[in-house]
């Protein structure tokens, strides 16, 4: 196995300076609860600039299929600034899971260039059509909970789904009579239900989707849609170790903030040692979320043998450090930590989310158990 | 082309054909092994970011691996770093920095190749985490420094020839003013090393009296009451050189408890496998934590992660030691032996369960202890109010004890 790069190349800085750069001027914390209480799937404008016009939307899509042709490495910096700004956008469900979903059907296929060319593009905007929670890294696909019917239509029902409020395309794992297979759907469609849920993280809304004799193309068959969904739930997953990283960095980086500033006791509390020691022991973890993170992204990055360990890994440490993140930040801004006005209630339910997003970190020791031989007891 | 010049920086190609002429005139097979190392000390090749004539050659820090894989690969012996580490890890650097031309010279040869041994005689009874407040006191005589003082916590007091060591030279400055740093020879008169029995009945460290010690003016590092500011070299260097080396997966102590697990499926329990799961993450994140921070050395972007991996692994190394007592279950009842032994060095794999669970106590106290740590982290790192310091201008002479 050779030797993974965990830093961050001259690129990846400068992709990193353009992204904060476009989320410090449009997305503000103050505008990320505006934008989540105003009822609208997600914050077009911004969607617009950061994944159209600055071209995220296709860093993971080759050049020949109309993207940027980058790596996990390029998009996994995105995810980090995203996750700093708990920006309001599709990316994570479009140009993540669809587009890595798309990557593993036949790309010869002219449904399916079209499709990876119109996520690319960042104008269509797709997502995958699975419960957020779905595990990343089991031996199966998830179950199709969804049945291909002989005339070409879909019928059933998909709960849990993260941006499809927001989705032109959605991508259905169904089952036929030849068996499993992945399908896209037009959420125009007046046969596609999408019901939103009121859901715990406000910035990446989640709805029940229901097909009743869906008009659908099938993009891939049993021999490759099973494969096609593991790899972007894997994809998915391994990316957002890096979410995760940014959404801890800043709730360590605006507690350190506060507690300089806030005096009692007639000096900062930020100098007294029992606090200190707390947010200390913060950045020992954000250390090591990093480099965790870091490696899963290049594994993705370079098709390695390691990746499911390095997802696992990464989705284990780096779902508990936001979590504990976050929490520490709410406990430390004491009272105004839980008000509405302060934005860290943005970071708290966008770490718990993620923490469940496609597979607790529990799911993902259990993959690990079985990948690094470590079983669990028999009987 | 013009004599003026600059050199060109030593490249990995040219590294690679002086170890091949190094290793041309003295084959590692018929040659002997201190023979060997001063040759390759001589050739620049023993740190070769290290000036010129001084074991070096001035090339990028990162360039050494080149060295060490290519000699490794020809079966060269090697200088034993972990033996020597203290001169290697500390005293080197500190004498690099602030050291005269005539202290390196003679120094750091037979401290490379481990003809000479170090100690670091830094530590004092009423002076751990508060280090400064030390009270060994060194008073002029002449050309002479007249030491007198005691030590603790010293690891291979009882095998150096030298050791560093800092003393208070001026009682009426502020605590961190009047210290002024020394090299000593521990073979003069009035140095006394007893051995100190610990936790795990082994007797690994040393207390050192100090009694009317002559050091003569010229082993002095520094300038006098500036050996606060060289010891903070010297501890900076104590940290790195913790958190530095590269590990394969499951290569620290959590491959021990990695193997009973596949071994003796009868040991397992279901709480026993949560928590291994857990452990065996944390042990992967802080490894490559780890790599990282070598990678951000490599290409000079040190980074204060150096702290973060001794409290990582302090942290770790003690959850795992005790989850393997209680895994192994009747057999964590039992000790492997209690004489006093006076090993060379910390051998984690070397002994048992038991013994790994009491040594890796001294792993969060031991070269700061973690409190002292995430002071530093906290005010250092994240720019946190320091601590409110009421000894920090009184004179030495004049704080409570």
């Amino acid at each position: 196995m050779s030797t993974p790069d965990l830093l961050y190349s001259e690129a990846e800085d400068d992709l990193r300076a353009a992204v904060r750069s476009l989320l410090t001027d449009h997305c503000p914390p103050a505008a990320v609860l505006a934008e989540a209480e105003s009822g609208r799937a997600y914050d077009a404008a911004l969607w617009r600039a950061l994944g159209a016009e600055m071209g995220t939307a296709g860093l993971l899509v080759p050049d020949k299929l109309g993207g940027q042709g980058a790596t996990a490495r390029e998009a996994a910096v995105v995810m980090e600034e995203l996750g700093r700004a708990v920006a309001p956008v599709p990316y994570l469900t479009s140009a993540v899971l669809a587009v890595a979903a798309l990557l593993g059907c036949d790309t010869g296929q002219p449904a399916v260039a079209r499709l990876l060319g119109a996520l690319a593009e960042g104008r269509t905007v797709g997502a995958l059509a699975v419960p957020l929670s779905t595990a990343a890294g089991a031996a199966a696909p998830p179950a199709a909970t969804v049945r291909a019917d002989g005339d070409g239509t879909l019928s059933g029902q998909v709960s849990g789904v993260a941006d499809a409020p927001g989705a032109d395309v959605l991508l259905v794992p169904a089952a036929g009579t030849d068996g499993y297979g992945l399908y896209a759907v037009e959420t125009a469609e007046t046969s596609v239900t999408v019901e939103p849920l009121t859901s715990l993280d406000l910035t990446r809304p989640l709805a029940t989707v229901t097909l009743t004799g869906a008009p659908a193309r099938r993009l891939a068959g049993p021999d490759r849609a099973g494969a096609a969904i593991g790899r972007a739930l894997l994809t998915g997953a391994g990316l957002l170790a890096s979410e995760q990283l940014g959404v801890a960095e800043w709730c360590l980086t605006e507690t350190v903030r506060h507690t300089k500033e806030r005096h009692q006791f007639g000096r900062p509390i930020g100098s007294f040692q029992a606090l200190k020691h707390r947010m200390a022991a913060l950045w020992l973890e954000l250390v090591s979320a990093r480099a965790t993170a870091r490696y899963a992204a290049d594994a993705l990055a370079t098709d390695s043998p390691d990746t499911p360990v390095a997802v696992a890994v990464a989705q284990a440490h780096c779902a508990e450090v936001a979590v504990h993140a976050a929490e520490e930040c709410v406990q430390l801004h004491g009272g105004i930590g839980m008000t509405w006005e302060h934005p860290a209630h943005l970071y708290l339910k966008r770490a718990k989310s993620d923490q469940i997003a496609l597979g607790t970190p529990g799911r993902h020791r259990e993959t690990l158990a079985g990948l690094v031989d470590l079983a669990a007891p028999t009987g | 082309m013009s004599a003026t010049r600059h050199r060109p920086a030593v490249d990995a190609d040219e590294l690679r054909r002086r170890v091949r002429d190094l290793l041309d005139a003295h084959p590692p097979a018929t040659t002997d092994r201190l023979d060997f190392l001063r040759a390759r000390f001589d050739a620049g090749l023993a740190w070769v970011h290290y000036p010129a004539g001084l074991g070096g050659l001035d090339a990028p820090r990162a360039l050494q691996a080149v060295v060490d894989a290519e000699l490794e690969a020809a079966g060269a012996p090697d200088n034993d770093p972990r033996r020597i580490g203290i001169g290697l890890g500390m005293a080197a650097p500190t004498i690099l920095g602030f050291g005269t031309d005539e202290q390196r010279q003679r120094l750091l040869r037979p401290l490379w190749t481990g003809e000479e041994v170090w100690c670091q005689l830094f530590s004092e009874p009423g002076a751990g985490s508060d280090l400064a407040a030390l009270a060994t006191r060194a008073v002029r005589d002449g050309d002479d420094w007249v030491v007198d003082g005691q030590k603790v916590w010293t690891s291979s007091a009882h095998l150096a020839r030298w050791a560093i060591l800092i003393a208070r030279t001026d009682p009426d400055q502020p605590k961190h003013r009047g210290i002024s740093y020394f090299v000593c020879d521990m073979t003069d008169p009035g140095v006394e090393v007893r051995p100190l029995r610990q936790i795990t009945g082994e007797a690994e460290f040393n207390e050192v009296f100090l009694t009317g010690v002559r050091i003569p003016d010229s082993r002095r590092l520094g300038e006098i009451g500036d050996g606060w500011r060289v010891a903070q070299t010297t501890l900076m260097n104590e940290r790195v050189a913790i958190g530095g080396g590269r590990v394969p997966r499951e290569g620290g102590m959590i491959g021990l408890v990695a193997d009973t697990w596949r071994e003796r499926p009868e040991l397992r329990t279901h709480d026993l496998h949560q928590r291994l799961l857990r452990l065996w993450v944390e042990s992967e994140a802080a490894r490559l934590a780890g790599e990282r921070l070598r990678q951000q050395l490599a290409v000079g972007q040190p980074g204060p992660e150096g702290s973060a991996m001794k409290l990582a692994f302090a942290r770790l190394n003690q959850q795992i030691s005790a989850l393997e007592v209680e895994l192994l279950g009747e057999e964590g009842l039992r000790y492997d032996d209690w004489t006093l032994r006076r090993p060379e060095l910390v051998d984690f794999t070397g002994r048992e369960a038991g013994y790994r669970y009491l040594r890796a106590k001294g792993n969060s106290i031991e070269g700061g202890t973690s409190e002292v740590l995430l002071n530093i982290i906290a005010e250092r790192v994240l720019g946190l109010p320091p601590e409110p310091r009421t000894d920090k201008d009184l004179p030495w002479k004049d704080l409570p004890r």
